[in-house]
C-alpha cells in the first residue's frame, strides 16, 4: 500500500511539472471548464437557495386554506359557511380572510390589500410593506389615496412600516382595518374571500380536508404540503430546463476536452515516447494522464464552485436571476441563505466531471498507446 | 416525469455507461476471435492496445456505478416531499412498479463491473493474459444488464408525476387515492437476529480461513452473498428499529439521513466493499488451475478474503455498536 501512494505521489508530481511546461494549452482549458462549472454551480446554488427560502417562509402559513368554487373559479366565502362547517375534531382555529388585490395604476403594479384577523390597524390608517414604502416613497404618517374599483377616492394614513426582514412575504401588503376594507371593495357584508384553519396533528391534515370537501362540496381546500409541494416542483423544473439549455455547452466542453486531449503537440508526443523507452508503460503513461484530468477537474471545480458562491450569495446571482427567480414589478428585495446541498454537489459533478472524463479516456489512451519509436522519431 | 437535475445526471452517467459498452461491444467480439498471443501480427499489437482502452473504461463505468447508487438513493429520498404519503425513499421507490427493480439492477451492475475488475487485474498480472477471452464475453455479458439498468431508470422516472395542485382542485382529489405504505415487510426481529450474526459470522470465519488457507474459495462467495442478505434483512427487520429507537420503523433507507446523522454509511459502504471482495474471491477461484495464473490468483483471492473479514467485522461491529447504544428495548 506504501509503495502504491509513493507511486501515485510520483506521478502527481511529475504531473503538475508536466502541466507547468504547458501553461498556455492548460490554462485555456482550465478557463473554460471553470466558466462551465462556475455557470452550473450558480443555477443549482440559486435554485437551491429560493427552494429553501420558500420552505422556510410558508413553515408559519396555515396548514389548511378552504376557497370556495363557483363555475370552476375562485369565488368569495358566502355568511354561513363557517357555522356550516362547525367544529371538526383536530381544527385548532378557524378563521375567515379578507384579502385581494388592487391595482396601482401609478406604478403599474398589484398589492395586496388584506385586513388582519388581530385586527390592529385602526380605521383609516394603513400598514404597508417594504417594496411599497420604496417605490412610493412613503413613510409615517404620510397619507395616500386609492381610487376603489367604485371609482370612489379613499384616504389612508401610513401608521406603520412592516419590518424589512419579512419583505419576501411583505413587499406589495397593505393591512387596513376590516370595514375599511370592505367599504374599499364593496365587499358584502359576511362575506370572506377564503378560510384558514390551523391542525395541530400532521397526520390529521388530510383527514379534516377531506372531511370539509364532504361537508361544502363547492369548496377546494388547499393543503400547505400541496403547495410546498408545488414550489418545489416549479423550482426543480426551472433548475431542470436551465440545465437542460445549458446541455448544449456541456457537449461543446466535451468536445474542446476531447480536441484538446486528442491534439497532442510534437513536444508531448515526443515526451511520451521518451517515458515509454525509459521504461514505463502504457498503464503508466494512462495513469499520469488521469491524474492530470483529475487535477484539472479538481482544480476548476474548487474555483468554479467558488466563484458561483460568491455571484449567488454576495452578488445576487445576476445572471440567472429572471429565470430562476419570476418577476414583478413589486420584486421584494431579499438577501438568499448561503447553503450548500451535498447532493446538488455530485449532481453538478455528474453534470461536468462525468462528460469531462467520458471525453478525454480515448484520446489518452491513443496517446499512451503510441510507439515510443514513432513518437521520438516525429 | 419530474424534470429534475439529479435525475437528469442519473439518466446522463446511466445512458454513458451504457454507450461506452456498447462501444466496446464490436471490439470486444473481434478479441474473442483473433486473439492470439503468440502472433506477432498487426492487429494482434492492435488488439493488445485496445485491452488497455477497455480496462480503463470499465474502472470508470463501475466509479460511474457507485457513485450513482448513492445518489439514486439519496435522490429517491430527496423525493419524498413529491408524492402523497411517501415518507422516504421506501415510498418513492414504491410510486411505480420499477423503482425497486431499478434499485436492484444498479446493485447488481455495481457487484459485476466490480468483478469484471477484479478478473481483469488478475489477468493482467499474468504475461500471457490467458483470461482476455473470458474477460470479454463476460463484458459482453454486461451489456444487457447495464441496457437493463439504463431501462428501468428512464421507466421508472418517466412514470414519476409529482401531486401538484391543478388548477381544478387540490392535489387530494386526483391523486391521493394511491398511498404509499413506507413500511417494508420485516422479519421478527429474534429469528432476523440469529440468521444476522450466523450469517456474518460463517462470511467472516470463512473469509478469515481463506485468507490463511487458501481453502474453500467458493465457500467464501457463497457465505458472502448469504451475508449480504442476511445483512440487508437484518438492517429492516431489527438494526434500523435500533437507530430510530422507535418499534414500527423499518426502513432501511431512511438512516442515510441527516437526521440520523448518516449513520448507514457506515453500514452500507463496509457491506457493500466486503461483498464485492467476497464475491470475487469465489469469482477467482475458477482460474486457480490456469498455470500462470497459479501464483496470482491465490495470493489476490487471500488479500481479497483479507479485506472481506475485516469489511464484516466493521459492519459487525458498528452495528452491534449501535443496537447497545440505543435506548430501544426489543428484545427482552
Amino acid at each position: 500500500m506504501r509503495i502504491w501512494i509513493e507511486q501515485q505521489r510520483a506521478l502527481i508530481d511529475f504531473t503538475l511539472a508536466s502541466l507547468a511546461r504547458r501553461k498556455a494549452k492548460n490554462l485555456g482549458l482550465l478557463a473554460v471548464y471553470t466558466l462551465l462549472v462556475f455557470v452550473l454551480a450558480s443555477v443549482t446554488l440559486f435554485s437551491h437557495a429560493l427552494r429553501h427560502e420558500a420552505t422556510r417562509v410558508l413553515a408559519d402559513s396555515p396548514e389548511l386554506i378552504l376557497q370556495r368554487m363557483v363555475a370552476g373559479r375562485h369565488d368569495l366565502i358566502p355568511p354561513g359557511y363557517l357555522d356550516k362547517i362547525g367544529k371538526i375534531r383536530g381544527v385548532q382555529k378557524m378563521e375567515g380572510r379578507l384579502w385581494g388585490y388592487y391595482y396601482d395604476p401609478v406604478i403599474k403594479a398589484n398589492y395586496t390589500f388584506m385586513a388582519p384577523t388581530a385586527g390592529d390597524v385602526e380605521r383609516g390608517t394603513i400598514v404597508i410593506g417594504s417594496g411599497l414604502e420604496r417605490i412610493r416613497g412613503l413613510t409615517q404618517e404620510t397619507g395616500i389615496s386609492f381610487r376603489a374599483y367604485s371609482g370612489k377616492l379613499y384616504s389612508f394614513i401610513v401608521a406603520d412600516i412592516l419590518p424589512h426582514d419579512s419583505e419576501l412575504i411583505s413587499a406589495d401588503l397593505v393591512l387596513m382595518h376590516a370595514d375599511d376594507f370592505r367599504d374599499f371593495f364593496g365587499f358584502p357584508a359576511g362575506h370572506y374571500t377564503d378560510i384558514t384553519l390551523s391542525v395541530a396533528n400532521p397526520q390529521e391534515v388530510r383527514n379534516v380536508a377531506a372531511k370539509l370537501a364532504a361537508a361544502l362540496p363547492d369548496s377546494r381546500p388547499i393543503l400547505r404540503e400541496e403547495v410546498l409541494r408545488t414550489y418545489a416542483s416549479i423550482f426543480d423544473w426551472r433548475e431542470g430546463i436551465v440545465l437542460a439549455i445549458l446541455s448544449g455547452a456541456i457537449l461543446a466542453f466535451a468536445i474542446l476536452a476531447w480536441d484538446k486531449a486528442a491534439g497532442l503537440s510534437a513536444e508531448e508526443k515526443r515526451e511520451i515516447g521518451i517515458l515509454k523507452a525509459i521504461g514505463w508503460e502504457t498503464g503508466d503513461v494512462i495513469r499520469m494522464k488521469l491524474w492530470e484530468g483529475v487535477l484539472i477537474s479538481l482544480t476548476a471545480f474548487l474555483l468554479g464552485y467558488l466563484a458561483a458562491y460568491l455571484h449567488v450569495f454576495y452578488a445576487g446571482g445576476i445572471l440567472f436571476e429572471p429565470v430562476l427567480k419570476g418577476w414583478s414589478v413589486l420584486y421584494p428585495r431579499f438577501q438568499l441563505t448561503p447553503e450548500i446541498d451535498g447532493l446538488a454537489v455530485v449532481t453538478l459533478g455528474f453534470f461536468t466531471v462525468i462528460p469531462y472524463t467520458a471525453a478525454v479516456l480515448v484520446p489518452i489512451w491513443r496517446a499512451a498507446t503510441t510507439d515510443p519509436d514513432a513518437a521520438m522519431r516525429s | 416525469m419530474i424534470f429534475q437535475p439529479t435525475i437528469i445526471a442519473l439518466l446522463l452517467a446511466a445512458g454513458l455507461g451504457l454507450a461506452m459498452l456498447l462501444a466496446a461491444a464490436p471490439f470486444a467480439v473481434q478479441i474473442i476471435r483473433h486473439w492470439n498471443i503468440r502472433s506477432g501480427s498487426e492487429r494482434q499489437l492492435q488488439l493488445e492496445r485496445r485491452t488497455y482502452l477497455f480496462s480503463t473504461l470499465l474502472s470508470f463505468v463501475l466509479a460511474i456505478q457507485g457513485i450513482a447508487l448513492l445518489l439514486f438513493i439519496f435522490n429517491a429520498d430527496r423525493l419524498a416531499g413529491h408524492f402523497v404519503g411517501a415518507m422516504c425513499a421506501a415510498g418513492v421507490l414504491n410510486v411505480n412498479a420499477y423503482g425497486y427493480p431499478a434499485l436492484i439492477a444498479q446493485i447488481a451492475s455495481f457487484f459485476l463491473t466490480a468483478l469484471w475488475l477484479v478478473i481483469n487485474h488478475v489477468d493482467t498480472r499474468a504475461p500471457d493474459y490467458p483470461l482476455v477471452r473470458i474477460k470479454y464475453a463476460l463484458l459482453l455479458a454486461l451489456v444487457p444488464l447495464l441496457a437493463a439498468n439504463f431501462l428501468l431508470q428512464l421507466w421508472y422516472f418517466l412514470g414519476l408525476k409529482a401531486d401538484v395542485i391543478t388548477s381544478c382542485c387540490g392535489s387530494l382529489f386526483s391523486a391521493g387515492a394511491q398511498t404509499l405504505t413506507g413500511d417494508l415487510a420485516a422479519l421478527p426481529p429474534q429469528p432476523a437476529m440469529i440468521g444476522f450474526y450466523a450469517a456474518l459470522g460463517a462470511a467472516l470465519l470463512m473469509a478469515t480461513l481463506h485468507a490463511a488457507t487458501r481453502r474453500g474459495g467458493y465457500l467464501v462467495a457463497l457465505a458472502s452473498a448469504a451475508a449480504f442478505v442476511a445483512a440487508i434483512a437484518g438492517i429492516i427487520s431489527f438494526v434500523s428499529l435500533y437507530i430510530y429507537e422507535h418499534p414500527h420503523h423499518h426502513c432501511p433507507f431512511c438512516i442515510l439521513k441527516p437526521e440520523y446523522d448518516y449513520q448507514g454509511y457506515l453500514l452500507y459502504i463496509p457491506l457493500f466493499a466486503a461483498t464485492a471482495a467476497g464475491l470475487a474471491v469465489g469469482a477467482l477461484q475458477a482460474f486457480r488451475r490456469v498455470p500462470s495464473l497459479a501464483e496470482v490468483v491465490p495470493r489476490t483471492a487471500a488479500r481479497l478474503a483479507g479485506a472481506a473479514a475485516v469489511g464484516y467485522l466493521i459492519f459487525a461491529a458498528v452495528a452491534t455498536a449501535m443496537i447497545l447504544r440505543s435506548n430501544l428495548i426489543l428484545i427482552g
